[in-house]
């Protein structure tokens, strides 16, 4: 199949667009489905974050 | 193999015009909003088409597209089971899985560097003085694999020593890392993200298309098995469209674990654990943007990594069919119907006889299998007359048997001029934004894990800074003396995997359990850590072969070999992370089992949406 004997070799190939395909159709599902707040807890931690980034 | 032509003026422009754009970008992030925690202070979040390509552009460097690509050259297509992993294991089940609940631990600790993660989950200093001090000690080992695949290139496409390359690639990794690189800067990833598409894409159908479409391309590679060299026959290679053989017990099937074990395996568990990626969770502002960034995290890693698998293993064919033509004299026939033979390399000397090629590896004439499309009189050193023949080999052949030369080969020989350019830069894409994460890694793990831990109970906590940039310039002279010293048999690869699995084995068990556990307890985390790294590193300096045998204290107690368990054949060859990864999973179980689960109170604080 596609010029390779192997069957192992075959199922990589395939299955490594199998899993791209696998990703695209996971996020195509679930692109509204979680929530998406920012909590105040979230929002002290990026400050501290941006305060350890800047310094260095 | 000889590189192209020195460098041009028009690629200086261009090499220059673009680390310009991208000092740029990083000048504007700096002025502005860009980076990830800046979105989040801002309360607005990062477009998932950015969110994704920064991490992917972290993730994949020139150790997987040079690196890694040059090993499927020499081994083939079964490394795209590397692929499968890198997108099944390190964006679905990263994303899907590990993601939020990183996401949420890390904020409701005050978590900024993974080691802290680790640290605070479990109430120990030990636990985060370990992790960092990992780190510091071994992250310069990736980014020296990762200098060096950028610099192999740059020396190939330019015709420049690898000296050369190496001291120009440190000075520009030195400008962008030192003033202040290493701050993500998501727009900068992303602008790398979208050259290193650009040039996958370009690399994938240019090759396809040259050799006449897929099928008719995997065709005349699986047609090519017959020109598998002898020493990778004997491992158990079996043609670069097959699985290498396998089994137990002999040492025709040691290139099965290598492949499957060390490649495999150590990179694509690995991921899960490396500290540069897992903080990069804790950036993101929401479940929903984990979820949204998955597709395009999964795509950018099959063009990233599966094309360098497949125009890696591909070459061979380019070469067969169009490579430069190698000369000498029949050793043994291999097909004759076919024009295959064995051949003696030789060359023709100033007065017009042949001498053969003197192979510097084993100081005997050099052989390679050859597809023979020429054939004349000519006359050998004693003057006797014999029949010269002239054919094109593999890959592997003309880069004498190095692997982290065939993807710079492979694009100097066969590629448009202008594109090597490209590549170039799209693999100083590649390596910017992995070893600007790479070096923000290490400086705070000195700084905040290291030294603040360690000030703290000297009564002191100095402001870290200081630390953290020294840090950041002794691994950065660290990387580049390694990248300097040490270039053995495909070594980006190598060095690579070594990082992943130690990776793996000393932090992967208490990552998870400490996510999704709420019995793990202190002493069993730092037991698994402490037996995932000493069994990988005991493994990879008395056990794997060809590390143990590049460090040497193993040939010094056993008189010349290379491995304790050389007598009993695949042993050596098997990666570590098989043997320390479950051992390390075990002791955190057992351990655990024994000894006081962690207090009420601090499990509601890491776990505040789980009920008791």
């Amino acid at each position: 199949m596609l010029g390779i004997d192997d069957p192992w070799v075959v199922t990589a190939f395939l299955g490594a667009i199998a899993m791209a395909v696998t990703g695209l159709a996971y996020g195509l599902i679930r692109r509204n489905v979680a929530p998406d707040e920012l909590t105040q807890e979230d929002r002290l931690w990026a400050l501290d974050e941006k305060k350890v980034d800047d310094e260095l | 193999m000889a590189g192209s032509p020195a460098v041009g003026w028009i690629d200086i422009v261009v090499i220059l015009a673009y680390l310009f754009v991208t000092g740029y970008l990083g000048w504007l992030g700096y002025r502005g909003t860009r980076s990830a925690a800046d979105f989040l202070v801002g309360g607005r979040s990062a477009h998932p088409i950015v969110m994704a390509v920064s991490y992917g552009a972290t993730f994949i460097s020139t150790a997987a597209i040079v690196g890694f690509g040059g090993v499927a050259g020499l081994f083939g297509m079964s490394l795209l089971w590397l692929t499968v992993l890198n997108i099944g294991v390190g964006i679905l089940i990263a994303f899907i899985f590990l993601g939020e609940p990183t996401r949420r631990l890390g904020h409701h600790l005050g978590a900024h560097t993974f080691p802290e993660l680790l640290g605070l989950r479990y109430q120990s200093r030990g636990i985060q003085i370990f992790a960092g001090t990992l780190i510091v000690l071994f992250m310069p080992l990736y980014s020296a694999a990762v200098m060096t695949g950028g610099s192999v290139f740059a020396a190939t496409q330019f015709g420049i020593d690898f000296d050369v390359a190496l001291l120009i690639f440190a000075l520009i990794t030195a400008a962008y890392v030192i003033p202040g690189g290493i701050k993500a800067v998501m727009y900068t990833d992303t602008m790398q993200g979208f050259v290193m598409v650009f040039a996958m894409l370009f690399l994938l159908v240019f090759t396809y298309w040259t050799l006449g479409g897929v099928t008719e391309a995997h065709r005349a590679l699986t047609d090519m098995a017959d020109l598998v060299p002898g020493p990778l026959a004997a491992m158990g290679h079996q043609g670069w469209t097959a699985m290498p053989a396998f089994g137990w017990g002999a040492q025709s099937y040691d290139l099965w674990w290598t492949v499957i074990t060390a490649l495999v395996l150590g990179v694509g568990i690995g991921v899960l654990a490396q500290p540069q990626l897992i903080v990069r969770f804790m950036t993101v502002r929401s479940r929903r943007e984990l979820d949204r960034a998955v597709p395009i995290g999964a795509v950018f890693i099959l063009l990233m990594v599966g094309t360098p698998f497949v125009v890696g293993s591909l070459s061979n064919v380019w070469f067969a069919q169009h490579g430069p033509l190698l000369e000498g004299r029949v050793a043994e026939v291999i097909d004759a119907q076919k024009g295959r033979a064995l051949v003696t390399l030789m060359k023709e000397d100033s007065s017009g006889r042949w001498q053969p090629i003197i192979s510097p590896k084993t100081q005997a004439p050099a052989q390679a299998a050859l597809i023979i499309s020429e054939r004349r009189a000519a006359a050998d050193a004693d003057g006797e007359a014999f029949e010269l023949v002239a054919g094109r080999s593999a890959t592997v052949v003309y880069t004498k048997g190095d692997a982290d030369q065939i993807i710079p080969s492979y694009i100097a020989a066969a590629m448009p001029r202008w594109f090597g350019v490209l590549f170039f830069l799209a693999l100083l894409a590649a390596a910017m934004s992995t070893i600007s994460s790479q070096f923000h890694t290490i400086g705070t793990a000195a700084g905040r894990d290291l030294y603040e831990r360690i000030a703290e109970k000297g009564g002191r906590r100095e402001p870290s800074i200081l630390v953290m940039r020294l840090a950041v310039l002794v691994g950065l002279v660290l990387a580049v003396t390694i990248s300097y010293t040490v270039r053995q048999e495909y070594v980006v690869a190598r060095f690579t995997a070594i990082f992943f699995g130690l990776c793996a084995a000393s932090f992967l068990p208490a990552y998870i359990g400490g996510l999704f556990s709420r019995r793990v307890t202190r002493a069993g985390a730092l037991a698994s850590m402490v037996v995932g790294m000493t069994v990988s590193l005991f493994w990879l300096v008395f056990i794997k072969a060809r590390e143990a045998g590049a460090i040497g204290l193993v040939q010094r107690l056993t008189d010349g070999k290379t491995s304790l368990l050389s007598a009993y054949p695949n042993w050596p060859s098997v990666d570590p992370i098989v043997v320390a990864l479950p051992a390390a999973a075990l002791t955190l179980i057992l351990v655990s089992a024994v000894t006081r689960p962690p207090d009420e109170a601090h499990l509601r604080r890491c776990f505040p949406e789980r009920r008791p």
